[in-house]
């Protein structure tokens, strides 16, 4: 069988829209399943999907996203949001798609270690304790990219 | 082990072909020394596949058998990969 040249997947997710954190959250799943190291700097609105009191609450976005087909006048209608969401959210449950916070309890038992960004959290005034307890640490950014020193790394901007 | 049909990747093509010792020759070759704990992975795995559900995961975490971080202890670098395989049964095709 032919070894992965792939050593180590880095991800920054800096957006807190449930298609982003989730394409984060299987990409690095995935990496962990092929063996390969993963680890993701949540950085910006990436921190909504860490912090305790937010992270089961984040949305699809419906306004300013032409792929939801639906006219950008009635995406922001109140309510449009939640119901996209919930609709989004059965059809993930369908395929076995853990919530937010279990996803992330999979993602630290399987060896994914998850970074927040000093500068963000500073920037939205938060404490460590105002994140979930599987946060690895507070890194600098120059932190991670030294967590990023190594042959066959890749970095991915979410 | 000669007569057993495997596809290019090393996964049985027929899960009836698979005994214990079938298993013991795969786990070798991925250099895993099989335990207790690994054959009720894959007596679980198995019973899956004869009941036809997909394997997840998320399925490892509800199993009651193993948890995630003991499943990645025992099965090294891409469990689910390593443990169908030496489970007779094929490789998911799940993403999750």
């Amino acid at each position: 069988m032919a070894k992965s040249t792939v050593k180590k997947m880095l991800f920054i997710l800096s957006k807190a829209t449930i298609e982003n954190v989730y394409a984060a959250f299987i990409m690095a799943n995935g990496a962990r399943m092929e063996g390969i190291e993963a680890e993701i700097f949540f950085t910006f609105f990436g921190l909504e999907a860490i912090q305790k009191k937010k992270l089961e609450h984040l949305h699809v976005a419906t306004v300013g996203n032409p792929a939801m087909h639906i006219p950008t006048m009635l995406g922001g209608l109140p309510g449009m949001e939640a119901f996209a969401t919930k609709m989004m959210k059965k059809e993930m449950e369908k395929l076995d798609m853990p919530p937010v916070g279990e996803f992330l309890e999979i993602l630290s038992d399987s060896g994914v270690k998850l970074w927040a960004c000093k500068l963000a959290i500073d920037m939205f005034h938060l404490e460590k304790e105002d994140l979930i307890d599987e946060i690895d640490d507070i890194l600098t950014i120059g932190d991670f990219y030294s967590r990023a020193n190594s042959d066959n790394t890749h970095l991915l901007f979410i | 082990m000669e007569n057993i049909k495997r596809n290019e990747e090393g996964y049985l093509n027929d899960f009836s072909q698979w005994t214990k010792e079938v298993g013991n020759e795969i786990a070798k070759e991925q250099e895993i020394e099989m335990s207790d704990l690994h054959w009720q992975v894959i007596d679980y795995l198995q019973g899956k596949y004869k009941g036809e559900e997909a394997l997840s995961i998320r399925g490892i975490k509800k199993s009651g058998v193993i948890n995630i971080k003991e499943f990645y202890d025992l099965f090294p670098g891409g469990p689910l990969k390593k443990s169908t395989m030496i489970a007779g049964i094929p490789k998911p095709k799940s993403c999750i």
